[in-house]
């Protein structure tokens, strides 16, 4: 009986079938990139605010410290977002009656809190304190990056648990005298693995992995 | 094969906050006018209709076959339930299913394959949409003016004081971010030292209930504060002419100084007005009894730190009453034998009905209330109290036991306590208080006091002028500030009709409740943790209970109403209080650091009342044995005794899902009550488990579901207070059976003469008692005091050799490692840790149909053990929570690696990876994990939000979860230490249940520190771990209970 297919199917259907891999493949590597991405994690996306604050300018530019406003996160988990009144520490003095301002002043009379859109969102089921990073010499910049180069504020890292793990894994690359937390921009004086090795020595670093470290 | 999809729970879904309800109470039923609309009395009241009615004939034990199977047996044995002994074909079903839990998901419908791969389908499609769904934008709202202290992501702690029958139980309250979420005791308050009761861990869900009254309302309309002081101000002007003739007050019991000088001042200002008190499950007998035997108002307060014999005649001591928790703590200090050669007290319980205290005793007698008079009765006649003479026909075993007694006490004169229940007749507190005088123990153990009530009365008798009172139309306005008395007032009283003839009425309270349906007016009472206040202690030390938040909705606080009526509406609790205190002598010059000194201490230094001599009164006492040689005279016949219940107390609680849910220490029934009867009684009446009968004392009949309880004294049958609520609000409505029904003003605890009917109906009763059975394994391990010091190694595993099973290799702690211990010699199974645990942890109640299929979430049960005979039946207690064991069995079962194992030793749970496939809880030989079946949270109530615990997840359906030894505690204390750079102090990490336990059962620390409390503890022979031959190295272990017998009664 003479055969079906003709000899040239078989390319075909090898081609197919190994072709099969990369097209899995592929489509794995378009969700990684996918579920890496920004529309994903929300980095880098500048969200509307009620008052288009600037870090830029008020750390740049005016050297204010991260604490002025932050003031809760060398001792709470949370670092604490500023009451209107620190606004108007400095407000009812300057630029008192910039239109831009008019949200904050509006706060402060009517008595009504600013609703700030969060920038950094970590799922309700992750407890993540800033006390004890701050302690050990996580910087500033080391998650939030360039605070002092933002107009608006952004989201700078994915967030995302590998990125977490990563330092919580491997903590003398990212570790830095605690002299410097609150310093934007800082540069290790010699390499990072061996200042970061002794750092950890000094600070007793425990890489904590398990997973009650973070949620319960 | 669960969750099935949205559409499969459709018609299973309910809102576990609100548990089977039925459709009673709506908002205008009873209007002040109309006729009641069920009368109190008459045609039994049918069962509330919590579950379908079951069909089933009613199976039946054979209660001989059980007492054989026990007289067979050689040694101690050990059993779980009625059930179990008689291996029942229903238990044997339960064994077998292991998971009871499991068997009818959802599946109860009609389901054809077809439909259930639709709905498999749909999960599936919808479960995969879900995780591309992104993280909603989140608001992030600062404060304008953020207070000074406040840290956010640190919560405060303030000192106050929570009522529990108008006494103080001091208390510091966890607040994040101005909501209280959690109760902790105050050390420093003499009725906490650091402890609480379920009660006060249960407060804060009472706080933030749905149902609470928000607004004043006039016969069910919507009203306002102003509209009510005007029509106040016409009845009151009416008053002025009458000097107050026709004004009354209704009240619980009050110890607030304050709130008593402002009603004081209302006396003053219309003299003939009068004031009542009425607590349905006060202290009556222990406030009368002490007036016949010292001939004034006295309080006893009895230090047990010092008594090495105790007597506790039908007394829960160690869990009713206003000094409950220090009296536990003070008592079971006393037996802290585990350290080598300390001695033990002695505790001897005569009681009709088993209580807590009854379950550590070292003898315990269950006795029907006529003979424990007589046994009474033949106790102080042994002891040389005047008058008192043994009964004649009390059985002789019992003279001997008295006379054994007597001995005992006689061999500790002045280190001895006998203490009368809170709840036992004025005869029998008399008698007590005469035999502690015949003891020496006056001024030594028991230390005599002025009244710490603000007024002490008889209350019974108050509320009865009062009945007369108002069915005589002499008065006309009647203000009831607090209390439930339409409910809970004795029935022969008839108050309800009473109270219909007063031209204005009016009730303040947290609820709208079976009162508010019968006034006028019903204004919103402010919760304790809302208004200022202050209140006194069992010992009368005054705490200043201070708010934690303002108040949720439009209420005011007994002094509110009170300063309405003095015509000053607009003074504030907080000016009320401090005018009150700055008038008082103590307050010092420098009245604003006094002030602050004792709001912040929660204590005001040096209130507590001194002791003083009194001398019994022979009169009195002779009145006393008189009547108590009366009712022991009564003899035969059925007694029903009612007693507070230990979930809902009076019936209070009846709207606080913790409380219901949680399971009764004896019973382990949660959402009803029932009639408690003996094994030989129920045998005498062929009822069993769940058969409705009907109770008759006189003319007034109860339809009443029956509980087996082996320990019950034969011939009595006892009724929990507290149920058959029709405006308790959605999650107390319809739950159990109303005791106060049959409940009479003459005889208020023991009814006698009662009859029983089998209805040949049956009521569905939900019982935590065999989920999760452990078949008959050597749980737990006791011993007695002389046993321990011959052989200190009684208690340990025969053979140790197998702590190496496991196949994989073992985990190596090097920094700290947790572990937990539990001495069960202290344990009375009081139940505040499980509600502390349920407090701290978020966990949700999943209401009676769900208990009844074995789906309670309670990370602590605390399992209850009988032993001995099925007729002298003693109960022992045994919590079980997570074991983190070291070779843990549900970890390596996990397919996501959702349970692992932390670097300490505990046995983590991650929530966000659990996929709920349960394999982690078939593997769990502790079977102490629980399922989120349905969404039980719930998470639409506003209010219910604000209790939540902010470091714990909310979790959802679908989600494993167990006992985390408070992990977020530990995170807190290391992060703590690490920032201050040193290590963890032993101590420093406190789990909620150790921190609620009244009798410091539980320790928790790390067992790599030799010096640590917990290793301590776990070096003593006593340590043991729960089913170690399995090789699973459990952290949390047992100490063996200990019991001191009294060698004379050994073997009978």
């Amino acid at each position: 009986m003479a055969q079906i297919f003709h000899r040239s199917t078989n390319a075909i259907s090898r081609f197919t079938i190994y072709g099969a891999v990369f097209v899995l493949a592929a489509v794995a590597w378009v969700f990684a990139q996918l579920s890496r991405s920004s529309y994903a994690t929300g980095r880098t996306v500048i969200l509307q605010q009620p008052v288009p604050f600037s870090h830029d300018h008020h750390t740049a530019g005016l050297g204010i410290d991260c604490r002025y406003c932050h003031t809760s996160v060398e001792e709470s988990s949370f670092a604490g977002i500023p009451p209107t009144a620190t606004c108007m520490n400095c407000h009812k003095q300057i630029w008192s009656d910039s239109p831009m301002l008019e949200p904050v002043r509006q706060s402060l009379r009517a008595n009504l809190p600013i609703r700030w859109t969060r920038v950094h969102d970590l799922p309700a089921f992750v407890y993540f304190n800033h006390s004890i990073h701050v302690a050990k010499g996580i910087g500033c910049e080391t998650c939030h990056g360039r605070v002092d180069k933002m107009p608006l504020m952004q989201q700078a890292s994915s967030l995302q648990m590998e990125w977490c793990v990563d330092c919580h894994r491997h903590p003398e690359r990212y570790v830095r005298p605690r002299s410097q937390i609150f310093t934007m921009g800082w540069q290790p004086p010699r390499a990072q693995e061996e200042l970061g090795r002794e750092l950890v020595q000094e600070y007793q670093i425990q890489s904590l992995t398990y997973c009650s470290t973070c949620h319960r | 094969m669960e969750p099935l999809g949205e559409a499969a729970l459709q018609h299973h879904q309910h809102d576990p906050q609100r548990p089977p309800e039925s459709p009673a109470g709506s908002g205008s039923a009873g209007l002040p006018t109309g006729a009641p609309a069920s009368p109190p009395t008459g045609p039994p009241t049918g069962p509330p209709t919590c579950l379908p009615a079951d069909t089933d004939a009613p199976r039946r034990l054979d209660l001989s076959a059980v007492r054989e199977r026990l007289a067979a047996q050689q040694g101690p044995a050990y059993w779980r339930s009625l059930d179990e002994l008689a291996q029942t074909e229903q238990f044997q079903e339960l064994v077998q299913r292991e998971f009871p839990s499991l068997l009818p998901v959802g599946m109860e419908a009609d389901f054809s394959r077809r439909r259930f791969l639709q709905l498999m389908g749909a999960s599936f499609a919808l479960a995969g949409l879900a995780a591309c769904a992104r993280q909603p934008l989140e608001k992030i709202v600062p404060y304008v003016k953020q207070p000074e202290e406040i840290i956010p992501g640190k919560p405060l702690y303030f000192a106050t004081a929570v009522p529990a029958g108008g006494y103080a139980m001091g208390v510091l309250v966890e607040s994040h971010l101005g909501r209280p979420t959690k109760v902790e005791g105050n050390p420093d308050h003499p009725a906490s030292l650091g402890s609480t009761d379920l009660f006060a861990q249960a407060s804060v869900l009472t706080l933030y209930d749905p149902d609470r009254s928000k607004t004043p309302t006039s016969l069910g309309e919507i009203r306002s504060w102003t509209t009510f002081l005007a029509e106040l101000a016409g009845a009151l002007t009416a008053q002025k002419g009458l000097q107050g003739a026709g004004l009354r007050l209704l009240t619980t019991t009050i110890t607030s100084p304050t709130l008593a000088a402002q009603i004081r001042e209302l006396l003053a200002r219309y003299p003939k007005a009068r004031w009542h008190q009425y607590e349905p499950a006060g202290r009556h007998g222990a406030r009368v009894g002490a007036r016949m035997a010292f001939g004034d108002w006295t309080d006893a307060r009895y230090d047990f730190t010092r008594a090495r014999v105790v007597v506790a005649l039908d007394a829960d001591f160690m869990c009713e009453g206003p000094a409950a928790v220090r009296y536990a703590r003070d008592f079971m200090s006393t037996r802290r034998a585990r350290v080598a050669g300390a001695a033990m007290s002695r505790l001897y319980c005569v009681e009709s009905t088993p209580t807590s205290s009854g379950t550590v005793a070292d003898h315990r007698l269950a006795l029907a209330p006529a003979q424990l008079d007589g046994f009474v009765l033949a106790l102080a006649a042994q002891l040389g109290v005047a008058g008192a003479a043994a009964p004649p026909d009390l059985p002789p075993p019992l003279s001997a036991k008295a006379a054994v007694i007597a001995r005992d006490l006689a061999a500790h004169r002045g280190a001895s306590v006998v203490v009368a229940g809170e709840h036992a007749p004025p005869e029998l507190h008399a008698l007590a208080h005469a035999m502690n005088a015949a003891l020496g123990n006056l001024g030594a153990t028991v230390l005599l006091t002025d009244a710490v009530e603000a007024q002490p009365e008889d209350q019974l008798d108050s509320l009865q002028r009062l009945v007369a009172e108002m069915a005589g139309g002499k008065i006309d306005l009647l203000v009831v500030l607090g209390g439930n008395p339409v409910y809970d007032a004795p029935v022969d009283l008839d108050f309800t009709t009473a109270m219909q003839k007063v031209p204005l009425r009016v009730h303040l309270g947290l609820h709208q409740n079976e009162t508010s349906d019968y006034c006028h007016w019903h204004l919103p009472e402010t919760h304790a943790l809302e208004s200022w206040s202050d209140a006194r202690a069992f010992d009368g030390t005054v705490t200043i209970v201070q708010p934690l938040i303002e108040p949720l909705y439009d209420g005011r606080s007994a002094h509110g109403v009170l300063a309405c009526l003095l015509e000053r509406p607009d003074a504030t609790d907080y000016d009320l209080v401090r005018e009150h205190w700055r008038a008082q002598p103590r307050a010092t010059a420098d009245f604003e650091s006094f002030w602050r000194k004792a709001v912040h201490d929660g204590v005001l230094a040096g209130t507590a009342l001194l002791p003083r001599a009194a001398a019994v009164q022979s009169a009195g006492i002779a009145q006393a044995v008189a009547r108590l040689s009366d009712s022991a005279a009564l003899g035969a016949g059925l007694a029903l005794i009612f007693r507070p219940d230990p979930t809902v107390h009076d019936g209070r609680h009846a709207n606080n899902g913790w409380l219901q849910e949680c399971p009764k220490p004896l019973t382990k029934l949660t959402w009803d009550n029932a009639a408690l009867l003996s094994p030989a009684t129920a045998q005498r009446l062929g009822v069993a488990n769940e058969d409705l009968v009907e109770l008759r004392s006189g003319e007034r009949r109860l339809a009443v579901a029956v509980w087996v309880l082996p320990g019950q004294a034969d011939g009595a049958i006892t009724l929990h207070l507290g149920y058959g609520r029709t405006r308790a609000g959605r999650v107390g409505n319809g739950c159990g059976f109303n005791a106060y029904a049959l409940r009479t003003a003459g005889a208020p605890w023991i009814a006698a003469g009662i009859a029983v009917t089998p209805l040949g109906r049956r009521y569905p009763l939900a019982c935590t008692q065999e989920h999760h059975s452990m078949e008959g394994r050597e749980l737990v391990r006791v011993g007695t005091l002389a046993q321990y010091q011959s052989n200190p190694d009684f208690a340990r595993d025969a053979d140790r050799a197998q702590e190496n099973l496991s196949l994989y290799p073992g985990f190596k702690y090097e920094g700290h490692a947790w572990g937990l211990a539990i001495d069960l010699t202290a344990c009375i199974g009081c139940n505040a840790c499980v509600v502390a645990c349920q407090a701290e942890n978020n966990i949700p109640i999943v209401g009676k149909e769900q208990v009844h299929k074995g789906r309670e979430m309670h990370w602590i049960r605390i399992d209850r053990y009988f032993e001995g005979g099925l007729d002298e039946a003693s109960a022992l207690h045994q919590p079980v929570m997570c074991m983190h064991c070291e070779q843990a069995p549900c970890e390596p079962v996990c397919p996501v690696a959702a349970t692992s194992h932390s670097a300490e030793g505990l046995n983590d749970m991650t929530y966000n990876r659990c996929v709920g496939t349960r394999y982690c809880s078939n593997n769990c030989p502790y079977k102490v994990r629980r399922f989120n079946f349905l969404e039980y949270n719930d998470r639409r109530s506003e209010t219910l939000k604000m209790q939540r615990n902010p470091d714990v997840t909310v979790r959802m359906r679908g989600l494993m979860e167990k006992c985390t030894y408070c992990v977020q505690r530990i995170n807190v204390a290391r992060i703590n230490a690490k920032t201050q750079g040193r290590p963890i102090q032993d101590g420093e990490i406190v789990t909620a249940c150790q921190q609620a336990c009244p009798t410091q059962a539980i320790v928790f620390g790390d067992i790599n520190d030799t010096q640590s409390e917990v290793t301590r503890w776990k070096a003593t022979p006593l340590n043991y771990g729960l089913l170690t031959e399995l090789g699973t190295r459990p952290r949390t272990t047992y100490l063996a209970k200990l019991r001191n017998p009294n060698p004379e009664l050994e073997g009978g």
